[in-house]
């Protein structure tokens, strides 16, 4: 089934709901196919493929609402399905705000070329991914001598998808990606600890060599040689610019619209407020060519655009969706992110680490959690202890602990080096006084 | 009429429970061939056929498809799952969603090699084409022989009287409501409630080209409260939720009480919580769901696959000394209608009651078909996956401590200060380095030994190996949680359980504020 096909059937499927009943509908149809191959001492270990179709439909009855999905597209039992589904509604208390998006919401072109296929996805062969996890598998060995376990891996997938809703709107998407990743185990007093770097992107050109990968997966179990905790107390804290997006993105349920309107957040009533410090700057940009959060609408067919969601400090935006943008009374604007980006400074984690007295890199959190309420949060975590701009040791086993509303004011700086690999393109960050437990 | 198209139909359509409350009960009658088969409760391997619409013969070849080039080992695992829930916020239940999920997958083994594939159209070309690219694992001529089949007679830990998909939507959304009206009862502090009910039911058919065939139907169910509380402009938020191997029936008038004066008096003691120091110093593990010290400190250490590839920081601990002689930790197939409980493993090998340390000595890993091979052991019946769609991996079932000999007022005097942890929502670790994280949610400060104020919102970190031996108590109360547990490993979700007495370790670090 192509795109074109599937639009027909999700037309369809949307015609039979109201048919049946519903007073809106909306369908998505997707296909993506993935394959996974994973090397380790220079055998396949394992080999995955799979092709996957999904029809969610969402129905909308006398202002009643229910979802529903499977993957089963055959046209005579999705008649079933459906009849069901808009049956089902009709019991569920009514809701003035379970209507589709007010169409104005809609995006108007979405002819423009995001840059998220990459044309040579299909000339990807199973020798080329089976020889580039041996390759990475291969140089992690021969990285370094005491390795107990390597493992190299190659993963892609290509996915399609249409959306029809009965009110107007008609949209289709598509992107492929790439991904290979390098993890390996060491040997270390007694301890086993493990280092590992993968990479993902939306075009089969722009992943790093398997070389990089070997040799930043091989970096990052090297430096937690030695590790142990070091005495509890309050440290400037640097985030690694690979796992800042953790950070981020637990800042982001606070400002779920959801979470307002169900009183869940500590950012409820914010808008305008200062919540952070100069530094601290969040663009959320959907339409960045060949992102790996770009799309052209999200999940309730909203245009996308770039939002400025925290400028220097101040709130600017929660994210909003359509049922409560309603109930809020805010305009939708799409309710969750898609390619992050904050404000860069200037210099690279290298030339912070050596500014700094007394820190703690952080290069790997454990665990830990979010009160999206209260802004508490506590994180396990570990990395390397920093005296006079020096790496002196690795640490491990300890904790941060403390309060968003105070930690976004603690942020000092941003480093110059937005992670590529992932839609969060977090710099390295800088926080003062953070409180670390440790021995 | 063609029965197996009919039936079929009636298999893929019919999941949409939300609403197959309307049409299944009359479906089933009519469609199944068996007078005794009324109910799912009750089926056959041969209704299990009928239901994905195939035969021993098709698997057979399909079978030896999978193994046409050079594979040692090949299994299939049909399912078919059907996904329902339905919530309240807001005071009204105002919204139900549904999933069904339908298609086999298939496994190749060569040695300790893995092909995978699965396929969503259950036909013989279709299996054929999926068994065809998961035997390119291997790079040879067949040899491996297709024995012939013979059904496995199982166990049944959860067996239950309604399935779900006779459970009308009406019939739940009365209990919503008055569960949310009960939870504003409690306490005029709560200003938001909500309410959500799950059920999930499996039908499996498992055959392997050892001559296993086996069917399972897999219930499962969920309720869960989550409150928001405001006094004098503080807000905080907590819940509860119980979760099993059930039917309807789990959601009895006294389990509904509970569930809604847990989450309330949980939230509305957390305005009097406080920070605790941070630091190392001695925990107590309250009875229960703190199971999830087991889970992360050993439990996931132990699954064999991070072992034979020596990437756990116990590859080389079996037969030694991990901790106290009163410590015992099993992981348990068995429990009656636990969430981790599995009447057979999801590569056809009896569940069991795994020792993993006994008086104290590290027994044994916890294995898959893979791992127990390599060993030399026979597999533990631990070989679990998300869904068809998944390749099995040794995963944990329901994991807990016995009794030990201590009291748990005499665990609480021994601390000078401490915490009590009580409740939980997640935990983590690094299986190399043995380093875990759980995140305690709602417990206690110990001072001069007794509990004294609350706290909330703390991490927990340690290394594995270090805090099972300074396991320095157990009590004799052990529970296991009713919780609804969900682990996850290398992008698979399953269900788990866990339990334990109360215990106190004497160091551990926790997430606190410096003076």
């Amino acid at each position: 089934m192509n795109n074109k096909e599937r639009m027909e059937l999700a037309q369809w499927a949307n015609d039979f709901a109201l048919k049946k009943g519903a007073s809106q509908a909306a369908v998505s149809i997707s296909r993506s196919r993935a394959v996974q191959v994973e090397v380790r001492e220079q055998r396949v270990e394992t080999i995955r493929e799979s092709t996957e179709n999904s029809l969610n439909l969402q129905i909308f009855r006398d202002n009643k609402y229910s979802g529903h999905s499977t993957n089963n597209l055959n046209k005579r039992q999705l008649e079933r399905f459906i009849s069901d589904a808009v049956e089902a509604t009709r019991y569920l208390s009514a809701d003035e705000d379970r209507l589709l998006t007010d169409p104005a919401l809609y995006p108007e072109d979405i002819s423009k070329d995001l840059g998220l296929v990459d044309s040579r996805y299909d000339e990807v062969s199973p020798e080329f991914r089976i020889e580039t996890a041996m390759k990475i598998e291969q140089l992690l060995r021969d990285g370094y001598s005491d390795v107990l376990s390597a493992n190299g891996r190659f993963n892609d997938n290509t996915s399609e998808s249409v959306r029809v809703h009965s009110n107007g709107f008609r949209g289709e998407h598509a992107a492929t990606y790439f991904g290979c990743g390098a993890s390996v185990t060491i040997m270390d007093q007694g301890s086993r600890p493990a280092g590992s770097f993968f990479a993902g992107t939306r075009f089969l050109d722009s992943l790093p060599a398997p070389d990089y990968l070997a040799q930043q997966s091989l970096k990052d179990v090297l430096r937690q040689r030695g590790q142990g905790s070091v005495a509890s107390g309050r440290y400037n804290m640097i985030v690694d610019n690979r796992i800042g997006g953790n950070l981020i993105w637990r800042y982001f349920q606070p400002m779920n619209a959801r979470n307002i309107q169900q009183r869940n957040s500590f950012l409820e009533g914010k808008i305008g407020e200062r919540i952070g410090s100069e530094k601290f700057t969040i663009i959320d940009d959907p339409l960045i060519k060949g992102g790996l959060g770009s799309r052209h609408f999200d999940s309730d067919g909203i245009a996308s655009r770039k939002r400025v969601m925290i400028e220097k400090g101040i709130l600017k935006s929660y994210f909003i969706d359509n049922y409560y943008g309603r109930k809020l009374d805010l305009t939708p604007n799409g309710g969750s992110s898609s390619n992050v980006l904050m404000e860069y400074g200037d210099k690279n984690q290298d030339q912070i680490i050596a500014s700094q007295d007394n820190a703690i890199l952080i290069t790997s959190f454990n665990g830990g959690n979010a009160n999206s309420t209260t802004g508490d949060f506590s994180f396990g975590i570990s990395g390397q202890l920093i005296e006079k701009g020096k790496i002196v040791r690795a640490v491990n086993e300890m904790n941060i602990s403390g309060n968003f509303r105070n930690l976004w004011n603690q942020l000092a700086e941003t480093g110059n080096d937005p992670y590529p690999y992932s839609s969060m393109h977090s710099p390295t960050l800088v926080f003062n006084d953070v409180d670390f437990s440790g021995m | 009429m063609n029965k197996n198209f009919d039936r079929r139909d009636f298999l893929k359509t019919g999941g949409i429970a939300v609403a197959g409350s309307f049409v299944l009960p009359s479906m089933l009658t009519s469609c199944f061939s068996s007078p005794g088969s009324a109910s799912p409760l009750s089926y056959q391997l041969s209704d299990y056929l009928d239901h994905f619409g195939v035969t021993q013969n098709d698997i057979t070849e399909v079978i030896a498809q999978g193994l046409s080039r050079g594979g040692d080992y090949c299994d299939l695992y049909f399912q078919h799952s059907m996904n329902n829930s339905i919530a309240l916020e807001d005071n009204s239940v105002n919204r139900a969603f549904s999933n069904v999920s339908f298609g086999v997958g298939i496994r190749v083994l060569s040695g300790e090699q893995t092909g995978y594939s699965y396929t969503e159209d259950i036909t013989l070309g279709s299996m054929k084409t999926a068994a065809l690219t998961a035997a390119n694992i291997a790079d040879g001529p067949a040899g491996a022989k297709v024995l012939p089949m013979a059904e496995k007679a199982l166990p049944s830990y959860y067996k239950i009287n309604t399935p779900w998909e006779d459970v009308s939507i009406n019939k739940k959304i009365p209990l919503l409501q008055s569960l949310n009206d009960q939870v504003f009862s409690l306490d005029d502090r709560i200003v938001k409630t909500n309410v959500f009910f799950g059920d999930n039911t499996s039908y499996i058919l498992f055959a392997n080209s050892e001559g296993v065939i086996a069917c399972d139907y897999q219930p499962m169910s969920q309720v869960s409260v989550s409150c928001v509380a405001e006094q004098n402009g503080q807000v905080e938020q907590n819940g509860f939720n119980i979760s099993g191997r059930n039917d309807i029936e789990l959601f009895t008038q006294s389990n509904l009480d509970r569930v809604a004066k847990e989450a309330v008096q949980g939230t509305v003691l957390l305005f009097d919580a406080v920070a605790p120091r941070a630091g190392q110093m001695p925990v107590v593990l309250g009875a229960g769901s703190s199971g999830i010290l087991l889970h992360e400190a050993i439990g996931h250490g132990m699954e064999a696959d991070f072992n034979r590839r020596e990437e756990s920081i116990f590859s080389d601990k079996i037969g030694k000394r991990v901790a106290e002689p009163f410590v015992n930790i099993i992981d348990d197939g068995t429990v009656p209608h636990h969430r981790g409980s599995i009447n057979i493993d999801d590569e056809g090998n009896d569940t069991q009651k795994t020792s993993m340390v006994e008086d104290g000595i590290l027994t044994s890993y916890l294995h898959d078909r893979i791992s127990a091979k390599h060993y030399g052991v026979k597999p533990t019946g631990n070989g679990r996956r998300e869904s068809f769609r998944h390749m099995p991996l040794p995963r944990m079932r329901n994991t807990y401590m016995t009794n030990g000999p201590h009291k748990k007022e005499e665990i609480i005097e021994s601390v000078d200060y401490g915490i009590f942890a009580e409740s939980f929502t997640n935990g983590q670790v690094k299986i190399g380095a043995g380093d875990f994280t759980f995140y305690v949610k709602q417990g206690y400060l110990i001072e001069d030994g007794k509990i004294t104020q609350p706290i909330k919102d703390v991490n927990i970190i340690g290394n594995g190996p270090k805090v099972l031996k300074d396991i320095v108590m157990v009590a004799d109360d052990m529970e296991m949680s009713e919780g609804g547990w969900t682990c996850g490993k290398g992008g698979q979700g399953v269900p788990a359980s866990m339990g334990q007495p109360t215990v106190k370790v004497s160091s551990i670090t926790v997430g606190g504020v410096n003076a």
